[in-house]
């Protein structure tokens, strides 16, 4: 990379720049670094009934300092199987629902990329507009077509298809169609964005030497798009693993999810230190997913 | 006529997906019963009634102020974060820095809302604020995650600008500051704009992280909306619904169109240079 110009210049000419650095640093340090550990150190605390209900871990009284970490909240959700079945249907339904997603939003993205140019500005703004709506009432759309007595069952039943409606809304398969449905756009975004910048060449070469279309599909294109395949997968998958809004509205009494376990923990029974360590979990369990978005990130923004 | 390829129906469909349910939406906003789904005639009265919510309409006066100032804090700290990320050479920290900015854009709504929720009574309890939770500390929360948005989107345009630009300036002695401001500035202005835009639908659209940071006090638009449909169907917010999605696609068209009318005269122009 080129040096930048503002470093050409000496020390003295460039006040400004400690400030530049300073103010985002600062912020992000305070409102999104700090928080983080203080999620870790109530996860770490015993719950109480005071304002606010957990307990101190720091304890300063007879001349003595008392930690008292607490490992019971983590133990605790091992020895409940709702979490673990939370955990693991959430990471199910999440997964299952990038790779629908997955397999509809890369032909939708291929096709964009070989659009024609006049065409590929409104397409990608068609694409991206129901996101800029609202996330509410796009997932609110699907209870009036799903439901007993929505929009699907009122068909088929005038149809003569089926005799009584088919149970559709309060299932896994309506949390997944809402995934899929709300985070399709950000699946095709880095996918549009990577295939568009394909060097058509590189098919025209494959396909003089006689390469058959699929063949270079699989050969040339889908390993030269790995890039946005992990960033689209990883834009749905991680939200979809702690989502609450979708489970909440579209799923059922089957559907546990573990956004919607925090939740409950922490507004229904106020058990401020089982949230922060289910937090804790959930974070443990999408590092591995958040640091290939961010190797994929960091390589996209050096480019 | 040629025979459409795979891809091609799979897009017409892919977007067949994503319009019907919304068209339906609004369909069914105009309908005369309570009962969303059994048409009983057209009627606009979901929208009178709509108009007469004082609580819906309070929560849109504080989803706006909310996500105007929210935006406007946050095209001013993301586009210092994209400006320290792409113009300014290593310095101790800027690792951590750029992965600071980006990290809110992937984290799950919960962690985020709970982790800003748990800072905010610890701060009351330490330095005695904030004593209320409400519209300052959504505003903090949103501020920090639209940031993300607007560096991502400021730091891509960055990149692409001509530098040599700032860099005559610089070489002739125009201060930092200045430079800045009357040559990069212009440049990136269309990012700092769609930037700008996104964080403010991002912040109307919040629903998770501002139930954990409000408090009694405030209630934006996707609270209510949210404790409402909770309890089912509601024709009142398809009403609403039909007006955000017109005003949405309105805005966009209307960026659209203004963005195809300045690349026709740039291409005019190039076409007029080229004659000569």
């Amino acid at each position: 990379m080129k040096p930048s110009p503002l470093a050409r210049l000496p020390r003295a000419l460039r006040p400004g720049r400690g400030w530049v650095i300073a103010v985002p640093l600062l912020w992000l340090t305070l409102f999104f670094l700090l928080p983080f550990g203080i999620v870790l150190k109530i996860s770490l605390s015993e719950a109480a009934i005071s304002v606010p209900p957990y307990g101190a871990i720091l304890d300063y009284s007879a001349e003595t300092l008392n930690i008292a970490l607490s490992f019971g909240n983590y133990l605790f959700l091992t020895t409940d199987t709702l979490y673990i079945a939370a955990y693991w249907g959430s990471v199910k339904i999440a997964f299952l629902s990038t790779v629908l997603c997955l397999l509809i939003g890369y032909p939708m993205a291929y096709a964009m990329a070989r659009a024609p140019a006049r065409w590929q500005l409104v397409l990608l703004l068609l694409v991206m507009l129901p996101s800029w709506t609202s996330f509410l009432i796009r997932v609110y759309a699907w209870m009036g077509i799903l439901s007993n007595n929505g929009l699907i069952n009122n068909g088929l039943l005038w149809l003569g298809l089926i005799d009584s409606p088919i149970r559709m809304m309060n299932t896994n398969f309506a949390v997944i169609l809402g995934i899929v449905y709300a985070y399709l756009p950000f699946m095709i975004l880095p996918l549009y964005a990577n295939l568009a910048r394909l060097d058509g060449s590189l098919l025209e070469a494959a396909s003089d030497l006689g390469s058959r279309k699929i063949n270079t599909f699989f050969k040339v294109t889908l390993p030269l798009s790995k890039g946005g395949i992990i960033a689209g997968s990883m834009l749905v998958f991680i939200p979809a693993v702690g989502e609450y809004v979708i489970p909440e509205l579209l799923g059922g009494p089957n559907t546990v999810m573990i956004g919607k376990v925090l939740w409950e923990e922490f507004f229904h029974n106020r058990d401020w230190p089982v949230a922060s360590a289910l937090a804790m979990v959930m974070l443990a369990i999408l590092i591995i997913p958040i640091a290939l978005f961010h190797r994929y990130q960091s390589r996209e923004l050096k480019e | 006529m040629k025979k459409p390829s795979f891809t091609t129906l799979m897009l017409i469909a892919g977007l067949l997906f994503l319009y019907l349910p919304m068209a339906i939406l609004m369909f069914y906003s105009f309908n005369s019963s309570r009962l969303v789904t059994v048409w009983a005639g057209f009627s606009g009265r979901w929208y009178i009634e709509l108009f007469r919510d004082r609580q819906i309409l309070g929560a849109v006066w504080t989803s706006l102020r909310i996500a105007f100032f929210s935006a406007t804090m946050a095209v001013c700290l993301g586009t210092m974060a994209a400006f320290v990320m792409t113009r300014f050479t290593r310095f101790r920290g800027k690792t951590a820095l750029s992965s600071m900015v980006t990290a809110p854009l992937v984290m799950p709504e919960v962690i985020t809302g709970l982790s800003l929720l748990l800072l905010f009574v610890h701060m009351a309890q330490m330095i005695g604020w904030p004593t209320d939770r409400g519209m300052v500390t959504i505003w903090i929360a949103h501020t920090t995650f639209c940031s993300a948005y607007v560096a991502v989107v400021v730091a891509s345009r960055l990149r692409e600008v001509d530098l040599s630009i700032e860099e005559a300036a610089l070489d002739l002695g125009s201060p930092p500051l200045k430079t800045f401001f009357q040559i990069t500035l212009p440049m990136i202005a269309p990012a700092l704009a769609a930037g700008w835009l996104l964080a403010f639908t991002l912040s109307l659209d919040d629903l998770v992280i501002a139930s954990f940071v409000s408090g009694p006090g405030a209630s934006t638009l996707p609270m209510v909306v949210f404790s409402s449909v909770r309890m089912g169907v509601s024709p009142k917010i398809n009403a609403l619904a039909t007006l955000i999605i017109l005003t949405v696609s309105l805005a966009t068209f209307l960026a659209w169109y203004f963005m195809r009318r300045s690349e026709n005269k740039r291409r005019m122009a190039m076409a007029q240079q080229d004659a000569h």
